[in-house]
């Protein structure tokens, strides 16, 4: 780090924990970014002349003379047109090789858009996936997470829904990522050719697990500053946000704060919220919408992690195995996007709403004959037919490697419909039949 | 005016040495370069003082300077106030500048400006006390009343009077005098403190009348009495907000304030979105000009959460002073609770359940106690009727703050993740909710001196068949379907029928998003009558398509205009289904 003149520098650490030290200093301001011994550090806390910085790597080799650089300023990023197609670590350096980003420096965490500015969401945003655009439309401006048990593909989902939007920029922000997920997700961008669209903000397992907190900021930074001052429309993908909640809960233990519900912060839900939040529909047209992952553990959507999640966010989208056939589908019954009533019907056609119900109904009525059956009573015809319909359901549009259009998708279930009921049983408006009905 | 220096900042915490005295609660400001950030004393140790600062805290330095304003968090009670965006603080969001909340930037709450038509209601001579109307005001198509300042002790004589006219909120209404001598100008405008009760009213009687809100599961399972108190707890997805929409739409109350507290911006900028263009039915005007909006959305700062309750809380007060019904509705308190939980934590204070505050339940029952009917010194009502919703951790009931409020709230409105994944909305848990009303003498008289003398029992019965339909719909899952007798088939169904006909109702449907008493009334009565009477079927297999078939109908009703030639069509289509199966 190179010293500069209105720097201040101070050798005498008074405390030191795993992640913290503590000194005497003075004119600090709070969250104002310091070096310790060459590694970053954010004043947390100050008590007269006592300042407590974080050291986001940890304090391993900190010596009580080690030098302390204060740079007067909190953390921030230079953005410009020159992020696209790079990678950067926590801080916002460059770890693909290439040169500097040159270009405006901001404060990363700015402020929150004014409720009263922003728009409503109500721009479709197509995946290709049928359990996602037919069950759980996704809207711009919409903040909406994966859950998902770790063993399930969701960085690929992610991946593919990313690739397949029509964004004008893909923010990626991985925390904790697997060096494997990390080269994915780098080979991916490549080879797909839409590396020119795309910004990385990278943490690995191998890097410290507290430098994390800065990746939602750093990424969206760089959005804000795409959606804002150039108008466009940009994806944010962070994953995996339950390994930042993770971190949390570590600085919150390190400050000895008293953890509430699963060993978390008391204040996880605003600061799960700070992040979410910024996605956005501007008045200027450009928007921020937000794809994120959260790994559960068994299932549990009740851990406070998911929870919280699921009290801010717009709807979760659930992945799970379909035993009956083998593959992971986009549960219809437990995902939700809250705001598909602005796009539905109205951005795709006319009988989408309608459609999508009346399958999700013959799904759980297949859901409710499997059970019946697993409990040994006899099945109806009825019951047998939607048991069949469910298996081809599933295959054809919940199954997470389906990639068609949204009419196209209409119309497999339309086939469906014909396929396995009557028109009574299906009970979608009379004039919607009339139009839709395969014969 | 006394001043201090930081001394210490941890998050939006900060010590500040005093020069003087300070009061528990008292605002101050800091000094910053480009402005101040308000602050507000949360507990004070010798010349030490800790202050929440309601705005970020980023690179604030120790030694910089506070002034103390010597009052509590006030807001600015006269006319302007409907139809407003106000942040948690009463700043106007519409007034602030950019796409960017500022930090350190104020807007004024009300419009100087603007000029009012005024008429005075008291004369020279005319001994008032505090809360007394002295004028009137065209504020929309409310009289809003220009009282007495709620502040002032004892009584006071009317010197002076402005002459009808317009007038702008600052200038001179009346002089008052009191026994002693002292002398206050009066204009259109008072500041109150949040956290203070307005309680200038005559007295404040149990809630005898009936809030009626267009919502089925309210009206006629759980009744919500005027300045009644109630709350709705559900896990994500269950569907409070749409509800808590759907009563600040249909409600019959003369105002909605509606506080956004913790909660999604998108879903406030919903009602920005459909709030003027719906009308209000009793009105004829946009309904956005009966409503007021406290937003202090998820993101914006935790502190202000705390206050955007007691703002709407205070706003609501001053209205029902005038003789107004207001309807408070908070979403969600559970996200003031953590604000109050994250301060506590970081004063170090001894944690109860779940790290929340110790004194939890004691805050919460106050801010319940507030709502109410009043009767007013001059003989008038007004009322508030509060209703929060709860974010339960986990969707588990048991956590302290569905607890705490459970104790102060006398209607519970539990929403259920089964109903709802079932999308039986609205997904109020039919056997676990209740109304305590119900068993105010008072209430029972009212409703069934409107709805028929044996309105209440007739409710009753309704509750208690779904209760049987529950038990038998236990047993057929245990013993399938052909290893119960005919009846539990028939209760089973009998149950669905209030269920799919009385209880759901669909928020999104114009006609029925919106079902007045008489209607009301009128369907208990059509679905009472089949749950009451006998049928003949041969076997089990035939019970629940002959029932799908009378709810499908009953459904269409629900869905056509009350009383039009489509409603009673389905209706004799009905009359004429029951027949087939009936015996009696």
């Amino acid at each position: 780090m190179d010293k500069q003149a209105f720097q201040k520098v101070y050798t005498k650490i008074l405390k030191l924990t795993k992640a913290t030290c503590t000194l005497k200093a003075t004119g600090i301001g709070n969250e104002e970014l310091a070096y310790v011994d060459g590694r970053p550090a954010q004043v947390v806390k100050i008590q007269g002349e006592e300042v407590t910085l974080q050291v986001f790597q940890g304090t391993e080799g900190i010596a009580t003379n080690s030098e302390v650089v204060f740079t007067g300023r909190s953390p921030t990023l230079k953005v410009s047109d020159q992020l696209a197609g790079r990678f950067f670590n926590a801080y916002g350096q460059p770890i693909d090789g290439g040169p500097e980003v040159d270009g405006q420096e901001v404060a990363i965490g700015s402020p929150t858009v004014n409720p009263v500015r922003r728009k409503q969401p109500s721009e479709l945003i197509t995946t290709g996936i049928a359990g996602i655009d037919l069950n759980n439309t996704l809207v711009t401006g919409q903040k909406i997470p994966f859950f998902a048990d770790p063993d399930q593909p969701y960085n690929q989902v992610m991946a593919d829904v990313a690739l397949r939007t029509k964004a004008d920029k893909i923010i990626l922000g991985g925390m904790g990522l697997s060096n494997d997920d990390y080269l994915y997700f780098r080979n991916l961008f490549d080879n797909a050719g839409a590396l020119d669209r795309i910004v990385s903000f990278i943490n690995t397992t191998e890097d410290p697990p507290v430098e994390r907190l800065l990746i939602p900021d750093m990424a969206l930074t760089a959005a804000e500053y795409f959606a804002v001052e150039k108008n466009q429309q940009v994806l944010v993908l962070l994953t995996d946000v339950t390994l930042y909640a993770d971190a949390l809960a570590i600085v919150s233990n390190k400050m000895d704060q008293i953890p509430s519900k699963d060993s978390m912060p008391g204040s996880l839900y605003s600061d799960l919220a700070k992040i979410y939040e910024k996605a956005a529909q501007l008045p200027s047209g450009g928007s921020i919408t937000i794809v994120a992952v959260t790994t559960l553990s068994g299932g549990d959507i009740t851990h406070a992690i998911p929870d919280n999640t699921g009290y801010i966010t717009e709807g979760q989208l659930f992945l799970r195995r379909d035993t009956e056939i083998g593959k992971v589908i986009v549960d219809p019954f437990r995902s939700l996007s809250r705001l598909k009533q602005l796009v539905i019907g109205k951005r795709t056609r006319e009988d989408h709403p309608q459609v999508m119900n009346a399958a999700v109904r013959l799904f759980a009525d297949a859901a409710k004959a499997k059970t019946k059956r697993d409990n040994g009573f006899d099945l109806t015809d009825y019951d047998e037919r939607t048991i069949h319909f469910g298996a081809d359901y599933s295959r054809s549009l919940l199954a997470i490697d389906v990639n068609i259009q949204v009419d196209e998708m209409l119309d497999t279930a339309w086939n469906l419909f014909s396929k396995y009921f009557s028109k009574t049983e299906v009970a979608i408006k009379q004039s919607l039949m009339d139009k839709y009905w395969k014969a | 005016m006394v001043k201090g220096k930081i001394t210490g900042i941890i998050a939006n915490l900060l010590t500040v040495k005093v020069d003087g005295p300070v009061g528990q609660n008292e605002i101050f400001f800091v000094a910053l370069d480009d402005g101040k950030l308000m602050a507000e004393v949360i507990r004070i140790s010798g010349d030490t003082v800790f202050g929440q600062v309601y705005e970020s805290t980023r690179m604030l330095k120790v030694g910089t300077d506070c002034e103390f304003m010597g009052h509590m968090l006030e807001v600015e009670l006269g006319p302007g106030i409907l139809s407003r965006n106000y942040d948690g603080l009463q700043n106007d969001l519409d007034k602030k500048t950019g796409v960017f909340l500022k930090r350190g930037e104020y807007t004024e709450a009300l419009d100087e400006k603007v000029s009012y038509e005024y008429k005075p209601l008291a004369k020279v001579g005319d001994f008032v006390h505090a809360g007394d109307w002295l004028g009137s005001v065209k504020e929309g198509w409310i009289d809003h009343k220009v009282m007495v300042p709620f502040k002032l002790e004892g009584r006071w004589k009317v010197k002076s009077i402005t002459g009808a006219g317009s007038y702008t909120i600052r200038q001179k209404i009346a002089e008052l005098e009191n026994d002693s001598g002292d002398v206050e100008t009066v204009t259109m405008v008072q500041k109150w403190p949040v956290k203070r009760a307005i309680h200038t009213y005559k007295e404040k009687p149990r809630p005898f009348k009936v809030m009626e809100t267009g919502v089925r599961m309210f009206d006629t399972f759980n009744p919500m009495a005027e300045g009644g108190t109630g709350f709705i707890p559900g896990p994500f997805g269950a569907g409070k907000t749409v509800l808590q929409h759907a009563l600040s739409k249909n409600a019959e109350a003369d105002l909605i304030v509606f506080t956004a507290c913790g909660e999604r911006a998108n879903e406030v900028v919903e009602i920005f979105t459909e709030f003027p263009e719906l009308i209000d039915p009793r009105t004829g005007r946009s309904l956005m000009e009966r409503t007021t909006i406290i937003c202090n959305t998820s993101n914006m700062p935790v502190a202000a959460r705390e206050a955007s309750v007691y703002t709407g809380m205070t706003i609501a007060e001053y209205y029902r002073m005038m003789g107004l019904k207001v309807l408070l509705l908070a979403d969600s308190t559970s996200r003031w609770a953590q604000a109050l939980r994250e301060m506590s934590n970081r004063l170090e204070e001894l944690p109860g359940p779940d790290a929340f505050p110790m004194d939890l339940p004691a805050i919460i029952s106050n801010f319940y106690a507030r709502a109410g009917y009043v009767v007013l010194n001059n003989g008038q009502s007004g009322s508030v009727t509060f209703i929060g919703t709860v974010s339960p951790a986990g969707g588990n009931l048991k956590e302290p703050v569905t607890e705490s409020t459970k104790k102060s709230a006398r209607c519970f409105y539990a929403l259920q993740q089964a109903r709802a994944d079932q999308k039986r909305y609205p997904s109020i848990d039919p056997i676990d909710s209740y109304s305590k009303y119900l068993e105010y003498p008072e209430i029972c008289d009212y409703l069934n001196a409107k709805l028929g003398s044996d309105w209440v029992d007739k409710v009753a019965n309704a509750k208690n068949w779904v209760y049987r339909g529950k038990e038998a719909s236990d047993q057929i899952n245990i013993l399938g379907d052909d290893g119960v007798p005919i009846d539990y088939h028939l209760t089973f169904w009998k149950a669905e029928t209030i269920d799919f006909v009385l209880m759901q109702q669909d928020a999104f449907d114009k006609i029925d998003a919106q079902c007045s008493l008489p209607r009301q009334k009128y369907m208990m009565d059509l679905v009472t009558d089949v749950v009451e009477a006998a049928y003949n079927f041969d076997s089990f297999d035939q019970v629940a398509p002959f029932f799908k078939r009378v709810i499908n109908i009953l459904k269409q009703m629900n869905y056509a205009v009350y009383e039009s030639d489509e409603f009673r069509k389905y209706e004799k289509e009905f009359r004429e289904t029951l027949q087939e199966r009936r015996v009696k």
